[in-house]
This record gives C-alpha cells, structure tokens and sequence, in this order.
C-alpha cells in the first residue's frame, strides 16, 4: 500500500514546493491573517470620546467628570456648551457618549436631595454602545456609592453594603477579547487554507489529463486520495505551528492544555478541511469552480456557524443544527479547551469524533467519486 | 491464456440515449500495430477507455492480454501502457522526476528504473535535457517522453489515443518508427488516429463511423477489397468547380477533393480519362494533368463514409 503511495507523495510535494503561491498560501498567509485579523477583530471599547455639557460647573459636577477621566474606557475630548452642539458630535462620531450634568446638581447633591444626570450615547453599533453603558453605569454606580459613604460619614456611621460583589472571571480574567478570539481565529483560518489547497488538486489533474494517465495504472483511487491529502497535512500542521507562535508572541495566547491532544484535535481538523477541499475537487469540472466553491464553502459557515464570533447557543434552532456542517464548530470547542481552559480529553472527545467522521466521509466520498468521475 | 492480444465482442457503450459504439467486434493478433480509424467523436476513445478500464461496457465483451475487462481491470492496469493525445505528464516535473513518478506507480524497483530511465531518455533524445522542466519542452519531445513513461513497465500492450496529434510531421514520423520498433520487440500496439498517412503504417486497421465498424483488413486488402475502380488524379485550376461538374455525372464512382486536385472513380481507366477531359473541357476549365493513381486509405475511407451515410439513410 506505501509503496505505491510513495511516487505520489514525492510528487505533491515536489509540485507544492515549485509553486511559490500555493506554498505561500499554506504556510505563511495562516500567520499573516491571525496577525491582521487579531489586531482588527477586537471588540474591546477603550477610550470611547466623551462629550460634556456641564451646566452646573461646581465641585460635585467636577468630581463626576473627574471619575470619567480616571479611567482608560472614556476619554475626554469635548466640553460642550450647548444642547445642539451634543447632537451634531454624536451625529458625526465625534463623541461616543456624551453627559449633560443639569444645573443645580451640587446642591440638590449637598441637600441630600437626588439629583439626575443625562447620559447620551451613539447606538449605531449595538456592541459599543452596551459596553459604553455598562461602563458609565459602573462609573455612575461607584459615584453615587462614595457620595452615600461621605454623607453616613457625616453624620457619625458606617456604610453597610449586605452585598459584597467580588468577581473572579476565569481562562480569561482581563476579559481581552483576543484571546476568545484568536483559538477561533486559528480554526477559521486553517479550515480556509486547507479547503482551498486541496480542492485545486484532483481538478487540476482532471483538466491537465494526468488524472487519466493515473488511473489506467495498478494505483486505487484510495491510494491517489491518501497520497494527495497526507502532504497538505504535513503542511497544515507546519503552518498551524506558526499561527500559534504569532498567537503567543504578538497575543499571549499560552496553550494551557495539553500540546498532544491540541495537535490531535488540530490534524483531525485539518483532515476534515482537505477532505471538504479533495471532494471539492472531485465535484468541481473546472478549476475556478473549485476555487470558488472552496472559498464559500469553508468562509461562510466557519464565519457564521461555527460560534467564531457569534455565539452557537443564541441561534434559531434551525441555524444551530445547521452549524454542524461547519467542522470548526467542533474544532473551536477543542481549541478553546485546551488553549484556554487547560482541559483534558474528557471534556471535548466527542468533538474529536464528530471531526474524524466528518473526515472520513469527506475522504471517502471522494474515492468514490473519483471512481464515477473519470468515466 | 487467449492467442489473442486483444478480442472484442459485440462491445457496446451508450452514455444516456446516445450509443457511442455501437456493437464493435475484432480482434488484435500479438505483435500487431493495430490502427483505430475515424473522425472525431467516432467512438474510438470511448472503446479504448474501455478496453483500459477506465469506463465500463454497457454490453459485450472483450479481453485484454486474456483477462476481461470488466472483471479484471485490475490485472489488465498493471499489463498494459496507455498515452493519450493530451501527453500527460506533470509539466511542472522535470523529465527525471516524471519517469521516476510514473516508475513509482508501476512498482519498479531501483535498479529496473535506473535502466528504463536511460532507454526512455535515450529513446526520446532527451540526453542533458534529464533536469528540464516538461513544460519547456517542444511537442515532440514531450510526445516521446510520454510514450516512454506510459511503456517503462514494458506492458506486452500499448494503447495509443491520437499520440501524434499537434505535432510537426518530423516528430511524427520519428514517433511511427518507434512504434515500429516497439512492435517488433513483440509488443502489441493499438492506435487510434485521424491522420490516415499514418495508417499505411498499421498491419492492420478498423475503421468506426457514429460507434459503429464500418471496415476491417489490413491497407492492401482494405484498398483491393473497397476501390474496384480506377482512381484517376485530377489537377485543374477551378478544382471546386470541376468538382460541381463531375458529381452530376452517372460513369463517377466516387469524388473528393485534395487541394487542388481531384480524385475521380471512374469505371474504365481509359474511357474515363477521355470522358473527364472532354466534361471539363466543355466547361472551360483545362485539365493540366490527369494520372491513374494508387488508392490511398483516404480514398478508401471517404468512399466507405459515404456508402454507410448512404446505407443510413435508407
């Protein structure tokens, strides 16, 4: 059986290593895209614009804006003066949020007397604008509680919260959204690469007739299909080594897990994308039809279905059965384990064999196809 | 083991409604160079696709090297070469690496390729070229590279499908006397072709008209059995218009035109020659030349495509 696997083995990889384009796409755009896309995928809200219209102008007004500044989620670009101008900086992006302090705010304040404050913010992006709320809620909270603390303290008592509210957030405690990010990203990427590899493979061989010449000989269609998918492994795994080296070096991504079941997970991964490329392949009639098909196939299910950015469990019903075409759905919940959460093979077992049945039927139906496809 | 090379019954191929060939029978003695006649789309690549086992019959049988090809296609893979009119190869291997590949998957062992990749470069002139990418080579030389990467495991048969298409006439000429060559160290050689020069070459030819055989013999006998008339060679100037006149004409046997020269059947070599001066004469179109010539398998063909277009319409 190897031994007739062989010539084609040597062959692919000689054919991979004459094209500098395809050896490109394989072993360095994988690290180039995680190095683009972890930077501009980024969903954390820092420094959003602020735009005050403080008509009180005393201490208390003061202090407020004060407790906006102190931290790195707002920064404070506008003083504003008038009621339109608010409208005209949160129409042209200029503020993401702006507060209006009412006059009369430090001394309804001093009074003991509530006091009201007008928070504004631009909805236009649904995701910046809950966490700019979330934010100003958190600023506007720990606010209120210190004024409350002052005046018990002047009268002569203690404050007495009954809730103590101590968070402790685990795998990924700073919250960065990077690193849920970019183990998905390592899946979304590998899946693109390995489908595209492998679907121009059989097709170019269809068109250039070597196909035919190769099967008029002893070698099975099983042989041809091993011969011409174990390469692009190897080149997969090579390139997922890359993509991890930039995930650690430029976004602390640390595997926490254990290296061998995460490359278990990674090749059964990769098997599945070639084996979606080969049966591409023996499908497509031409070679830009397989491109295309390729290309669509592993994006937009990767991208939408496999929980890389949208989260699997808020989907209609419909859409979440519908996600179990994308093979990374499977891979994310590994890679997520082991890179994140330091999980052993109990926790995502079945995820490798729904990956290596996704695999084998990919591969297996291209055998036959192949069979059927050169009558 | 059958004496046979090749024995085809009653080989049958529809894809959908539309027969490609359509109950074909012969057979291939051992040694032969069998040539495989007809136009385009014919059926003459459907039938050695089948006989390589590539494709299966829809009905009939035939065996190659004495094992059938729809039960055995896989003994029949590892005895027989094939080389199509594509020349496939790897273009973007060198010549070294192609025989080596083709050599892997027939299972050579070091040694064996060694000496079958020495005869394959010199056998295709290909000496210093070993490190050449495919692609930069011309059509001739990937043409004999082909044929010797498709024969490295010295298969007792050889199937060719139109090897000499887009290749200049030097080459191809060269590529016959390997065939030549391959034939008399026993090997059997099925060849399909349009080119019907080349089919003088073949101890044997069949020809296929719309998947059906139309003829079978070798070229002397097929000329001797077919033309039993004179040919008579015309040149004249207005050849198109000499050909309108002398189709109307109930003594011409057969017609078809050359360039610029006609050839024209005729009942009696020398009435006939009298009758096609004074036709054309009277016409106005002067004969310069008109010689009683050897059939050629062209003739033979053009005058069988027509009787079976005749037998079909009626």
């Amino acid at each position: 059986m190897f031994r007739r696997i062989r010539p084609i083995l040597t062959k692919e990889f000689r054919q991979i290593r004459r094209d500098k384009r395809s050896l490109g796409v394989l072993l360095v755009l994988p690290a180039f895209l995680i190095f683009l896309i972890g930077y501009a995928l980024n969903f954390d809200v820092k420094h959003a614009p602020l735009a005050v219209f403080d008509q009180d102008k005393k201490q208390a007004s003061r202090e407020l804006i004060q407790a906006f500044i102190n931290n790195e989620y707002f920064s404070y670009r506008h003083t504003v003066g008038q009621d339109r101008e608010i409208a005209t900086l949160l129409g042209e992006g200029k503020a993401l949020i702006a507060i209006v302090i009412p006059p009369g705010f430090s001394r309804e304040l001093l009074a003991g007397r509530d006091a009201s404050v007008q928070v504004l913010v631009d909805g236009s992006n649904a995701n910046t604008a809950t966490a700019v709320l979330g934010y100003t809620s958190a600023v506007l909270q720990s606010f209120s509680s210190k004024l409350t603390m002052r005046t018990m303290q002047r009268v002569g008592r203690e404050l007495y919260l009954p809730l103590d509210f101590r968070p402790k957030v685990w795998y990924n405690p700073e919250l960065v959204s990077a690193k849920f990010l970019v183990p998905g990203l390592i899946g979304f990427i590998l899946m693109i690469s390995g489908v595209v590899s492998t679907s121009l493979s059989v097709v170019k061989e269809n068109e250039r007739g070597t196909m035919e010449q190769i099967m008029v000989s002893p070698l099975s269609t099983r042989q041809v299909i091993i011969g011409k998918t174990i390469p692009y492994l190897i080149i997969g795994l090579l390139g997922s080594v890359l993509v991890l080296l930039v995930g650690f070096f430029l976004f602390d991504i640390v595997i926490r897990g254990n290296l061998f079941w995460l490359y278990v997970g990674i090749g059964l991964f990769l098997l599945a994308a070639l084996g979606q490329g080969v049966l591409i392949s023996t499908i497509a009639q031409t070679q830009q039809v397989a491109f295309i098909l390729s290309v669509f196939s592993s994006l937009l299910p990767t991208f939408l279905l496999s929980g890389f950015v949208f989260p699997i469990r808020s989907m209609p019903i419909i859409l979440q059965i519908l996600s179990n075409v994308a093979p990374a759905k499977f891979f994310l919940i590994v890679v997520r384990s082991v890179i994140l959460k330091g999980a052993g093979p109990g926790a995502f077992w079945d995820q490798l064999v729904f990956l290596a049945i996704f695999a084998l039927l990919t591969l297996g139906i291209s055998i036959l196809r192949l069979r059927k496809r050169i009558e | 083991m059958s004496p046979s090379a090749i024995e085809v019954k009653n080989l049958t191929k529809r894809f959908g409604s539309f027969t490609a060939v359509d109950h074909i029978s012969f057979t291939v003695e051992r040694g032969d160079v069998f040539g495989f006649l007809g136009a385009n789309g014919a059926g003459k690549s459907t039938t050695i696709r089948m006989l390589c086992g590539l494709l299966e019959s829809s009905e009939g049988t035939a065996s190659v090297g004495g094992y059938d090809i729809n039960s055995e296609s896989e003994r029949i893979k590892q005895n027989i070469g094939y080389m199509s009119q594509k020349f496939s190869l790897y273009e973007d291997l060198t010549v070294q690496e192609n025989i080596r590949f083709f050599g892997g998957v027939y299972g050579l062992g070091n040694d064996e390729l060694q000496k079958r990749m020495s005869w394959v470069i010199e056998m295709a002139g290909l000496k210093g070229r070993e490190k050449s990418l495919t692609k930069e080579l011309a059509g001739g030389w990937k043409q004999r590279l082909a044929l010797g990467c498709a024969v490295l495991h010295k298969p007792k048969i050889v199937f060719l499908d139109e090897p000499t298409g887009g290749v200049d006439p030097i080459s191809r000429r060269n590529f016959w006397e390997l065939i030549g060559q391959l034939s008399q160290e026993g090997v059997t050689v099925l060849v399909t072709t349009h080119f019907l020069d080349e089919a003088e070459y073949c101890n044997n030819i069949i020809f296929i008209n719309a998947g059906k055989l139309i003829a079978n013999g070798s070229p002397k006998t097929l000329k001797s059995r077919h033309i039993t008339f004179p040919i008579m060679e015309v040149e004249c100037t207005k050849a198109v218009e000499a050909m309108e006149v002398l189709q109307t004409q109930p003594w011409v046997q057969e017609l078809s035109i050359f360039g610029t020269n006609l050839h024209v059947g005729v009942n009696e070599e020398l009435s006939g020659r009298k009758q096609i001066i004074n036709i054309l004469s009277g016409r106005n179109i002067p004969v310069k030349r008109i010689d009683k010539i050897m059939p050629s398998l062209e003739d033979v063909f053009l005058h069988l495509l027509e009787n079976d277009a005749r037998e079909r319409r009626n």
